[in-house]
């Protein structure tokens, strides 16, 4: 899957605008909506936007593995999360105006200081580039030179399920 | 629409909306939903420096499957510790969550 297909002309441009626009209106629903179940939605909607861009980035097969794991895995999980908790049509507490003051301005700041640094660098491409989008060279890299972190990363993945169901099975049997 | 600056502003973005989330949502399941997006703007930062910078097309993709391999880990203990502390408090309101405040 190359690049450079997707990148030129004017049909390309029109769904690269409207895939960032999805991806920002997630965001936005994600972080602002007072309802939680709509968050997650937004979350779901903002990832579908972020695997379109990993296409547009050239990657078919990352913009795929984002849709199985986050969209379909992540995002479910926390819509069960919400249906095992507090259900979603009590009345909820307002929010202070000073906790989103201060969120407002970290965020602004951040923002500014990233605007910052991305236009201040010279970003310069390295000087011999390997082009090589296809999936059977990340399984070569995978099983020889980066086989350790991939070991580790299942042990992890293991031990958080194993960890996931022992601490949601205890239910106040076990004094603090 | 094909430089690389416009992915890392694209990325910017996506991160200040998470910390925005993180500093002013009250509900644990909100500020989980909120890291993920953080974490989805440094992989999308992953992915455009791959594209456009780095000697190996592949090194980035193969970070970018292992930042998503820690996300769902991180969601799977985060979400299962949300339902122990909603049985204990009956609420997962992280204003509640006082009981380990020093």
């Amino acid at each position: 899957m190359s690049g450079s297909i997707l990148s030129q002309g004017f049909l390309p441009q029109v769904a690269f605008i409207i895939v960032v626009g999805l991806t920002f209106c997630g965001a936005i629903i994600a972080v602002f909506h007072r309802n939680i179940l709509y968050n997650v939605l937004g979350l779901a909607l903002a990832l579908a936007g972020v695997a379109a861009l990993y296409v547009f980035l050239g990657s078919l097969f990352i913009g795929l593995m984002q849709l199985l794991i986050y969209v379909g895995a992540i995002c479910i999980a926390m819509v069960f999360a919400i249906m095992l908790s507090r259900p979603v049509h009590l009345p909820k507490p307002k929010r202070k105006i000073s906790k989103i003051a201060t969120g407002v301005f970290a965020g602004l700041l951040i923002l500014g200081v990233n605007i910052g640094v991305i236009y201040k660098t010279a970003w310069q491409p390295a000087a011999e580039r390997k082009i090589d989008w296809s999936v059977k060279t990340i399984g070569d890299f995978l099983l020889t030179k980066y086989v350790l972190v991939f070991e580790v990363i299942s042990l992890v993945l293991l031990v958080a399920m194993l960890g996931a169901i022992i601490i949601s099975r205890f239910n106040g049997r076990v004094s603090s | 629409m094909n430089s690389l600056t416009l992915y890392l502003l694209i990325s910017a973005v996506l991160f200040s909306f998470g910390l925005i989330g993180v500093m002013m949502r009250r509900s644990l399941i909100a500020i989980l939903v909120s890291i993920e997006l953080m974490l989805n703007a440094a992989s999308l930062n992953f992915m455009a420096f791959n594209k456009f910078l780095s000697p190996d097309t592949s090194i980035g993709q193969i970070y970018t499957l292992f930042i998503m391999g820690i996300a769902a880990a991180e969601a799977a203990i985060a979400l299962s510790i949300f339902l122990a502390l909603f049985r204990q408090l009956r609420s997962i309101n992280i204003e509640r969550a006082r009981e380990l405040r020093g």
